[in-house]
């Protein structure tokens, strides 16, 4: 099989690759920002009360290890061979990133910078908001890109059951033994990939303006 | 049936256990190939990250690595290497290994680099060379984040394995795999747990390799 | 800062909502639980190119008469599958009444069409209604490379039998627990092979895994272009295992109706097997697309 491009048949399937990529990010996107929604609290309740933490993390470190294509198929039968079957478990891995780094990040914020922020009167939900999580947002953040690469890479697994976003291009292109189709796939999702990155390390530099003074 | 129902009539029946299909011998291939690939990737990855760590030159290939690897789809790249290669356990090894590297190359070096710049210059002033500074000081105080690397290597080949019985490699993934499409639930529900417990024996071994080993370097 | 991050906010929603866009008209994203009213119909297919190219010419062929058409392309095996439209998240297949035959009835013998559309008609549950069979076939093989026919001499399967024991065979997961399969290859040949090896469904590895000799014969199908292009073997098959195999519309009956009906029996009056396996041989090995190819052969038919 030779492994060169067909160029004529990657320039004249771009509609199919638009469609692919929105289903592809639709799989993608919803996991993390479900991870980050639980996440977040979970993190917070393990800064707070401290010994939830180690079993926390054990179970997320656990979580983490799991590989996604065993947590596909052992989904079948309840969420079948639906986008659900494929986006439940990549939540699960982002939260098992993400909780670590919540709670490094609010951990990382001084004592007397918490203590300060009491004295002037923020209290509670707004120092929260306004002072804690603002601080942890680069660790929060590295997290964050980690997850969101890992999950775009992962949504092609699920095309072993069908629900691949961009990985039907794999597919598709393997049955056909047509190796321009499949690194079409691959070279679209690195590309999702760094774009998400790359848009995330603009988030940050946007939530904390101060790191560009 | 729940799964653990499932996993437990499948493990119960004796035919389970014999033959290339049987659970012991898939177990088998996958720990080999799993332990093939991740000592290939760190006969690599190790001098290579030792070596940038040591002497700062081409510090942005360690840096970016990690991240790049994490955007490669392993499917796609499972199905090209086979498509180049036909079938067999050495294009799949490439694959797994390619995709192990990254992990460990990035951790060794940040091991390294972690090492407190003071220590290595007490190093030096004490008389020792560069060779002796990297493998008497930089590398013991390294082994932490060394052994991270490892580990999320290790993770990281188990489950490329286990997608790879797509492409006809043997291993735990042969169960998922063909479970699925011969409907037997059985199969599928054991593969599946079987590989989840593999990958948390793995990690809690390199897990439990990383407190021993660092509680002898505090020792020292 | 609270600028910043209720800016934050709005965009990661616009993000979502983007995203939830792109989800909507692409057309994998599927209705939840496979809802079929108002004649919107779930189209499936197992996972090999015939398959999903028969499935593109069904559901265009209901597109044409205005019916809404959901895909569900590449999903797995028959074993998947059927279960699937029995349940109603899909509610159209391209199936082989042989080989479902075989699947529903262990112990099914009839090889004729008529025989096993009526055997066929007989066993489906009340949910699933089979529609009429197109002249084309594709019928499962036993096939092995030119230099192991001359070997061993083997022109048809039952010449296999003094050498099974040394041979590996190998195909799709399924081929090793299915009557039209393993399991049939013994009880009607007498053939024990040495080994089982999972393949793919009559793809690249199989037929990789000949070439290589990790295996020594194999399964691919009868349209497969691959099998003339290496100038592989088809033995044969004298006593019917592999049965008529001709592609037959298979209906879940909540979902029925004469539109539908007319729309697939007519796409199967008008398909034979050369037509297919030439169809075939464009998408494989020319690397045509599917929904190219399914719309030229329905114009080429009138039925669009």
């Amino acid at each position: 099989m030779s492994d060169w491009l067909d160029w004529d048949w990657l320039a004249s399937h771009g509609e199919l690759f638009a469609a692919l990529t929105g289903d592809h990010l639709y799989l993608s996107i919803l996991p993390v920002i479900g991870g980050l929604l639980i996440s977040l609290p979970l993190g917070l309740a393990c800064v707070r009360w401290p010994r939830i933490y180690p079993p926390v993390l054990g179970t997320t470190s656990v979580l983490y290890a799991l590989p996604s294509l065993a947590l596909f198929v052992l989904l079948i039968d309840f969420t079948g061979f639906e986008p659900l079957t494929v986006m439940i478990p990549l939540t699960i891995y982002t939260l098992s990133v993400l909780v670590p780094n919540v709670v490094d990040g609010l951990r990382s914020v001084p004592d007397p910078v918490r203590q300060a922020a009491t004295a002037m009167g923020f209290a509670g939900i707004r120092r929260l908001l306004q002072v804690e999580l603002p601080i942890a947002v680069p660790v929060i953040m590295a997290g964050l890109r980690v997850a969101t690469v890992a999950n775009i890479s992962l949504v092609s697994v699920g095309a072993i059951i069908g629900i691949g976003g961009l990985g039907q291009l794999f597919t598709e292109g393997f049955q056909r033994g047509f190796p321009t189709e499949i690194a079409a796939g691959v070279a679209l999702i690195v590309a999702l990939a760094v774009a998400a990155d790359a848009l995330l390390v603009i988030v940050q530099r946007v939530l904390t303006p101060w790191s560009r003074a | 049936m729940t799964i653990f129902e499932l996993t437990w009539r499948w493990m119960s029946d004796p035919e389970q256990w014999q033959g290339p299909d049987g659970i012991p011998a898939r177990l088998i291939e996958h720990l080999w190939y799993s332990a093939l690939a991740l000592a290939i990737a760190a006969a690599i990855a190790l001098p290579l990250g030792l070596f940038i760590g040591h002497t700062r030159r081409a510090a942005f290939l360690a840096v970016n690595s990690a991240n790049a690897a994490r955007a490669l789809p392993t499917l796609g790249l499972l199905m090209l290497v086979v498509l180049a290669a036909g079938v067999g356990l050495l294009p799949v090894l490439v694959a797994l290994i390619a995709l192990a590297i990254p992990p460990i190359l990035v951790n060794t070096y940040a091991g390294i680099r972690a090492v407190d710049a003071d220590v290595v210059d007490a190093s030096k002033g004490v008389g020792m060379t560069g060779m002796q500074v990297l493998t008497k000081v930089e590398m013991p105080l390294a082994v932490p984040l060394i052994l991270l690397g490892l580990r999320t290597a290790a993770i990281q080949i188990v489950s490329t394995a286990t997608i790879a019985a797509y492409v006809s490699l043997g291993g735990l993934g042969r169960f998922i795999v063909d479970g699925l499409a011969r409907r037997d639930y059985e199969l599928v529900a054991g593969g599946a747990v079987l590989v989840a417990l593999l990958a948390v024996v793995t990690q809690a071994a390199f897990v439990l390799l990383q407190r021993t080993t660092s509680a002898k370097v505090r020792g020292t | 800062m609270r600028r910043t991050f209720r800016a934050a906010a709005i965009g990661l929603a616009a993000l979502l909502a983007l995203t939830a866009c792109g989800g909507e008209d692409d057309p994998f994203e599927t209705d939840k639980g496979g809802s079929t009213e108002g004649g919107n119909v779930t189209v499936g297919s197992a996972n090999f190119p015939e398959n999903v190219l028969l499935a593109e010419i069904y559901a265009q062929a209901l597109e044409a008469k205005g019916v809404q058409v959901t895909r569900k392309f590449n999903i797995g095996s028959r074993e998947i599958i059927y279960d699937q439209i029995e349940k109603g998240t899909l509610s159209v297949l391209p199936e082989y009444n042989g080989a479902l035959l075989a699947y529903l009835d262990k112990t099914a013998t009839v090889s004729s069409t008529d025989e096993v559309n009526k055997a066929l008609t007989a066993k489906l549950p009340a949910s699933l209604e089979l529609l009429d069979s197109a002249a084309a076939e594709d019928k499962d093989a036993v096939v092995v490379t030119r230099e192991t026919a001359q070997k061993y001499q083997l022109t048809a399967i039952p010449d296999l039998a003094p050498v099974a024991g040394e041979l590996v065979i190998g195909g799709p997961p399924e081929f090793k627990t299915r009557r039209q399969g393993v399991l049939g290859l013994e009880s009607v040949y007498g053939l024990k092979f040495k080994q089982f090896k999972s393949l793919d469904t009559a793809g690249p590895i199989t037929v990789s895994a000949l070439e290589k000799g990790d295996v020594q014969a194999a399964n691919l199908f009868t349209t497969d272009p691959v099998v003339p292009a290496k100038g592989f073997v088809v033995l044969e098959d004298p006593k019917s295992l592999f049965s008529a195999q001709n592609v037959t519309p298979l209906v879940n009956t909540k979902v029925a109706n004469d539109t539908i009906r007319q729309a697939l029996n007519a796409v199967s009056a008008k398909l034979e097997t050369p037509a297919l396996a030439e169809l075939v041989k464009r998408v494989v090995t020319d690397k045509e697309d599917a929904d190219k190819v399914a719309k030229d052969w329905l114009q080429t038919n009138s039925l669009t």
